[in-house]
């Protein structure tokens, strides 16, 4: 046990130091969220959506719950992709050569994307709050978003993880990412409500988790804990539903990569 | 431990998905002490063979075994006294050097304050100490060697696998690298390397295994491999317009006395001779009578391309 949280600390502790040399690409990562979607669509849409619609005080009120599952499906998504770098270039091999667990390289990853996600989601939750949206729910509000959001995180970086190992060439990585977060985006509650589509994107939208975690961080932000708990208590079970098949789905390619 | 063998690979086999057939039925021993080194073109099998070795890769037939320990059934424990040295830089360009050796300490489980010395020890081994906080980014190849080097020392191993060690390395680097593995072959590791470099497994390897198409065709020192060719090489080339007298010549050739053996391939006659001082003048002699005009003419001992030549049937740097 003591030399397993030796491996899985010094691995998370070089995710973390990758990280503090890239400072730029940290600064992107962390900003874009907020950037592209709280400020410019939050404030692009603010006018043209109809609250009524929307069902919030402000489309930025609505849009708020939609970037925060947004973001944490991007950091999931992408969660694999420092292995992918690390498969081709031989890292990877290095690591499984010598007497770990085989598992910790994984677990390292899990946990690296887990914390950045949360305190993406903590500054997102910041900069929505000096737009004016305030969580009702507050402090405990927000430590749920939070839960929620590794809840969801852990089965979108298995998918990652598993993807890196399986693909043939990083371009193919990189497009199936884009392949599948725009549509999951769209196809969800983070834009728009469930009432505002198309029926088929309605019905689609409703097989999406993130539709799903969306509507349960919504009423945390804007309705109240009445509103919320009954969406939290669907969302753990869509969620652990969600993370088991991932992790099943995924197993298969660490196994095969990671012996 | 106290195995008599270092390395033990048996009948060993993989067969990829889709099946492809990367290595078949190969065997070898590897004695305590001696640099080892797998000698092939790129494809032939060396690279899986190692893998399977240092437990990365299941093989699908066949065993292999590290200090008696088999790398399937006891991976972790071979994993323990094994150090790898990879083909590509397996480098973190945004880590240090000292960052790469203190995560391998690591997972290598080392306390803190023996890491620290070991640290210390391996950088000053592969003279990395003044480079050692620099991010590996800035490191030339030859420096990124050094740090590939010094994580595969990390464990203090038994046994040293490098794979393609100086690949791609301009001429001084390749030497020091040499001098590094001669160094550790004096400490008294076992090294094993993969290369396609023949004057590299001529100069740096105790043995060698000539692997070809996924299966070994001759093992032994370079200058046993050498003197079983039976004799040193004359070369001769046949003028284009006398290529007819070819066959003619490889007859009469065979039969002068001191001359063993002769193959044609196109317009060349490979002639082995016993002592080229006596056969040498009978050789011209005999192309003389038949009138036959040569381009060419070489003469050399041995060398370790010819024993490729001769158990593969081509080239290493052939494409």
């Amino acid at each position: 046990m003591e030399q397993y949280l030796q491996e899985v600390g010094a691995l998370t502790m070089r995710w973390v130091r990758r990280l503090s040399r890239e400072k730029f690409s940290m600064l992107f990562t962390l900003a874009q969220p907020m950037v592209f979607w709280l400020i410019f669509f939050g404030n692009l849409f603010q006018r043209t959506a109809n609250t009524q619609v929307v069902q919030a005080p402000s489309y930025i009120a609505f849009l708020a719950a939609g970037v925060v599952v947004m973001t944490i499906l991007n950091n999931g998504l992408a969660g694999g992709t420092d292995l992918l770098f690390d498969k081709e270039n031989g890292f990877l091999e290095r690591l499984m050569s010598t007497p770990i667990s085989r598992t910790s390289v994984v677990i390292s990853r899990f946990l690296f994307v887990m914390a950045i996600t949360s305190l993406q989601v903590l500054v997102i939750l910041g900069v929505a709050y000096l737009m004016g949206v305030k969580p009702v729910t507050g402090i405990g509000g927000v430590a749920v978003i939070i839960l929620i959001g590794l809840l969801f995180g852990v089965g979108l970086t298995a998918i990652s993880m598993a993807l890196a190992f399986s693909v043939k060439s990083h371009g193919d990585f990189f497009s199936m990412l884009g392949f599948l977060s725009l549509p999951m985006i769209f196809l969800s509650t983070a834009l728009v409500p469930l009432a505002a589509m198309p029926v088929w994107m309605a019905v689609l939208a409703r097989l999406n988790p993130m539709t799903w975690a969306i509507d349960a961080v919504r009423p945390l932000i804007l309705s109240g804990w009445a509103a919320a708990l009954p969406k939290i208590g669907i969302v753990v079970i869509v969620m652990t539903v969600f993370d088991a098949v991932c992790l099943f789905g995924a197993a298969r390619a660490f196994r095969r990569t990671l012996g | 431990m106290g195995s008599s063998v270092a390395i033990e690979v048996s009948h060993l086999s993989k067969i990829y998905e889709g099946e492809v057939t990367a290595v078949e039925d190969v065997t070898f021993q590897v004695s305590p002490g001696e640099v080892f080194g797998l000698l092939g073109p790129n494809g032939a099998g060396k690279t899986t063979t190692l893998r399977v070795l240092i437990t990365v890769l299941r093989p699908s037939g066949g065993t292999a075994r590290v200090l008696g320990l088999d790398v399937v059934e006891q991976a972790t424990q071979v994993r323990q006294i094994i150090g790898y040295v990879p083909q590509e830089r397996a480098i973190d360009r945004f880590l240090t050097g000292r960052e790469h050796l203190q995560l391998l300490a690591s997972l290598y489980h080392l306390p803190k304050d023996r890491a620290s010395v070991r640290i210390a020890e391996v950088l000053k081994l592969v003279n990395l100490e003044n480079k050692a906080d620099e991010v590996a980014r800035n490191y030339s190849g030859g420096m990124k060697r050094k740090l590939d080097i010094a994580c595969g020392l990390i464990p203090d191993p038994k046994v040293l696998f490098m794979d393609e060690p100086t690949l791609g390395l301009d001429v001084q680097s390749r030497l020091k690298v040499w001098e590094h593995i001669r160094e550790l072959k004096a400490r008294g590791i076992t090294i094993m390397v993969t290369t396609n470099y023949l004057d590299e497994a001529d100069q740096l390897c105790d043995r060698i295994a000539i692997i070809d198409g996924g299966r070994v065709k001759a093992i032994g020192s370079p200058n046993e491999l050498k003197s079983g060719l039976g004799g040193d090489v004359v070369t001769l080339t046949l003028a284009a317009g006398d290529l007819d007298k070819i066959e003619g010549l490889a007859q009469a050739l065979k039969a002068q006395e001191g001359v063993r053996a002769v193959s044609v391939k196109q317009n060349v006659l490979d002639i082995r001779v016993a002592s080229p001082e006596k056969t040498l003048p009978a050789i011209l002699a005999l192309v003389g009578a038949r009138r036959c005009r040569l381009e060419f003419v070489d003469y050399h001992r041995p060398r370790l391309d010819d024993v490729f030549l001769t158990h593969t049937g081509h080239r290493i740097q052939e494409d």
